[in-house]
């Protein structure tokens, strides 16, 4: 089984996701960091695929990408280091990235190559829901690929409902109108969506993302969903640690704290 | 039948591949601009701004010693002519106005050479609303004359750091912006490129070029339609205006002018449907120029408006069905054309619409063929470049 879908079924509260850029910051960092992740107790990895243009993201991930493109990565580097890292790990893996990425490497391969190499689920914020309706649906669940597409604070009921049918795996709720990595402010209209999304009782389980950065940030978001997702706050964090290993494990812990107690 | 249809798309081309937190910014304008743009009386201020402000119609041409030279019955479209030295107006006057409608306070835009961010700047001016314009670093090195202009016509310039550091990055940061910002911000875009509506947004605010050209070509030849229009593209606007209202008239060959740089084949061109393939650039659908893993390559060009890895769907739609025809021009051949043009009819052009002129050496027509050149944009910010050519 799908491990996105056996981690839901088995856990539904505080779960981790922590994003980091492949090829950041060293071109063969991603299976130390995806092991030392897994170990320091993350729940879920989000695995990005570096891009020229990342429309969504703000500077901390822009730069990081650009950093990984420099390095040298690339999707079929990518994709051998997930598989090396898939011997030493179970823990469920996605990969994000946008759409043009997997358009130009085929999406059949794409998702073969997926399947080869253990990744669980893909996030393209950029594909139009009715594009992945028509032409990719069938393919994903043939492969027992999981999508997960994103809603925020301005996406209408209608489009919500259409996103929990075609999404398998879980629901990225962004927190606010902005792109990656600013602040998130737990204020009333905030609180007044997750209260409002939570009413519609979804069939997927959700994660809340962008703006979360530190223990009480993540912890804040865990009330009001099933988890949370942090990305622009752990590359920051890389980028001054000198220890990899030591690094991630002070960060993982520093997010987790009261929350496991 | 050349149309776009419900979703966005010419043929397979357009769309709206955009993030969710830009869809509520994208589907406000997607459900409003026919509405506003179509109203009595938005046609009416609109059409009093292009004639008063504007100054059109611009002038239909028929360039005598340029004609002689060549053996052909050419006119050229005086885009030049227009408020700010270029057809960019055209596009700035029809969104400012939908924007107001839309009760925007606060308008972006992104600029590469720095006409498209003067014409914001002018309209934004004219009503009184907050301009941010985004410029690659890079560019604002290299246009520090419309920096100025922008500058003094009360805009912000920012910065966009990110990137290549041009025209494609402050793309990316006004998009940016747009989701920092969805409600009470209006997106200027530049050109017939973009998430569904815009494409076809600009190129019906552009269409007034041909519109215009219809009406002076049956006045002053008896026929309408021309053999040939000749436009340059690099996002395409121009071309899109100069083609619009002639896209279903197959009698008229559309000739569509890429910016080869130092050669199509040289790392070092911006001849986006000549080396390009189809893929995914700001929020549609296209041909761009791309690596193997979709990276998006970085173009060059001479002349900043064509510097720029994609086209606009519409563009990519006509070429690639054979309904328009692409030529590539080098920095050189743009040159050369800036200068012959200078001498023969006194008009100094734009670099972006010297390669048009050029494409005259390499098009095939029959002698007393009447040919439309869209000269779309006067030289005066390119006299840094042709001085360095002079010497």
């Amino acid at each position: 089984m799908n491990r996105i879908k056996t981690l839901f079924q088995n856990k539904k509260e505080d779960i981790l996701n922590i994003y980091f850029t492949a090829g950041h910051p060293n071109l063969n960092d991603t299976a130390t960091i995806i092991r030392e992740l897994a170990h320091a107790g993350t729940d879920l990895i989000e695995v990005g695929m570096p891009y020229s243009d990342p429309l969504a993201d703000g500077l901390t991930i822009q730069q990081s990408s650009s950093v990984a493109l420099k390095n040298g990565m690339h999707l079929d580097l990518l994709f051998t280091q997930l598989k090396d890292a898939r011997q030493h790990t179970d823990i469920p893996l996605v990969l994000m990235g946008y759409f043009n990425q997997v358009l130009q490497y085929g999406p059949e391969k794409f998702i073969r190559q997926c399947v080869d190499s253990g990744v669980d689920g893909l996030i393209l914020p950029d594909l139009p829901l009715f594009e992945y309706e028509r032409d990719f649906k069938a393919l994903f669940e043939a492969n027992d690929i999981c999508i997960s597409f994103l809603i925020t604070p301005l996406t209408e009921d209608y489009r919500i409902r259409k996103v929990d049918e075609l999404t398998n795996g879980f629901i990225y709720m962004v927190s606010s109108n902005a792109t990656t990595g600013g602040k998130a402010d737990a204020d009333q209209q905030q609180i007044a969506y997750f209260n409002r999304i939570e009413k519609m009782g979804l069939n997927n389980p959700r994660l809340i993302g962008f703006g979360i950065s530190d223990h009480a940030s993540f912890s804040n978001a865990c009330q009001y969903a099933n988890g949370a997702i942090i990305g622009s706050a752990f590359i920051r964090n890389l980028e001054k640690e000198n220890d990899l290993r030591m690094g991630i494990h002070r960060f993982v812990s520093g997010i987790r704290q009261e929350v496991h107690q | 039948m050349i149309s776009i249809d419900e979703k966005g798309y010419y043929g397979k081309f357009g769309g709206a591949y955009i993030p969710e937190l830009l869809h509520p910014c994208v589907e406000e304008l997607r459900l409003n601009y026919e509405k506003i743009m179509t109203q009595p009386d938005f046609q009416e201020e609109f059409h009093h701004l292009l004639r008063d402000y504007v100054g059109r119609p611009t002038p239909l041409y028929f360039a005598k010693r340029y004609s002689e030279h060549f053996k052909a019955n050419i006119y050229f479209k005086r885009e030049d002519l227009c408020h700010t030295g270029a057809h960019k107006v055209n596009n700035t006057i029809g969104q400012i106005l939908v924007a107001q409608r839309l009760n925007k306070k606060r308008i972006i835009a992104e600029t590469g050479a720095g006409q498209h961010g003067v014409a914001t700047a002018t309209v934004c001016a004219l009503m009184g609303i907050e301009c941010i314009v985004y410029m690659g670093e890079k560019d604002i090195e290299r246009q520090a004359p419309n920096v100025k202009r922008m500058k003094m016509l009360g805009a912000e310039v920012r910065p966009a750091m990110s990137g290549s550091r041009t025209l494609k990055d402050a793309t990316n940061e006004a998009i940016r912006d747009w989701i920092n910002n969805p409600s009470d911000t209006h997106y200027i875009i530049g050109s017939v490129v973009g998430p569904h509506p815009y494409p076809e947004m600009v190129a019906r605010f552009q269409s007034v070029i041909s519109e215009e050209m219809k009406k002076q070509l049956l006045e002053k030849t008896g026929k309408a339609n021309p053999d040939a229009i000749i436009a340059c593209v690099g996002g395409g606007s121009n071309a899109a205006g100069a083609f619009y209202h002639y896209l279903n008239d197959e009698d008229v060959r559309l000739i569509a002018v890429e910016a080869a740089g130092l050669g199509v084949h040289s790392g070092e061109t911006a001849a986006t449907s000549a080396i390009g393939t189809e893929g995914v650039i700001h929020g549609s659908r296209t041909l761009l120029m791309q690596t193997q893993d979709g990276q998006i390559v970085e173009p060059y060009s001479i002349s900043a408006g064509l510097d720029y890895p994609g086209i606009g769907p519409l563009h990519a739609h006509l070429i690639s069905s054979g309904r328009a025809e692409a030529i590539s021009i080098t920095d050189k051949e743009a040159l050369d054309a800036a200068f012959f043009l200078s001498r023969t009819e006194g008009i100094i052009p734009a670099l972006e619409s010297a390669h048009a002129f050029a494409a005259m050496n390499h098009l095939d027509y029959n002698e007393g063929d009447t040919i439309v050149i869209n000269l779309s944009g006067r030289g005066d910010k390119d006299l840094a470049a042709y001085t360095q050519a002079l010497d």
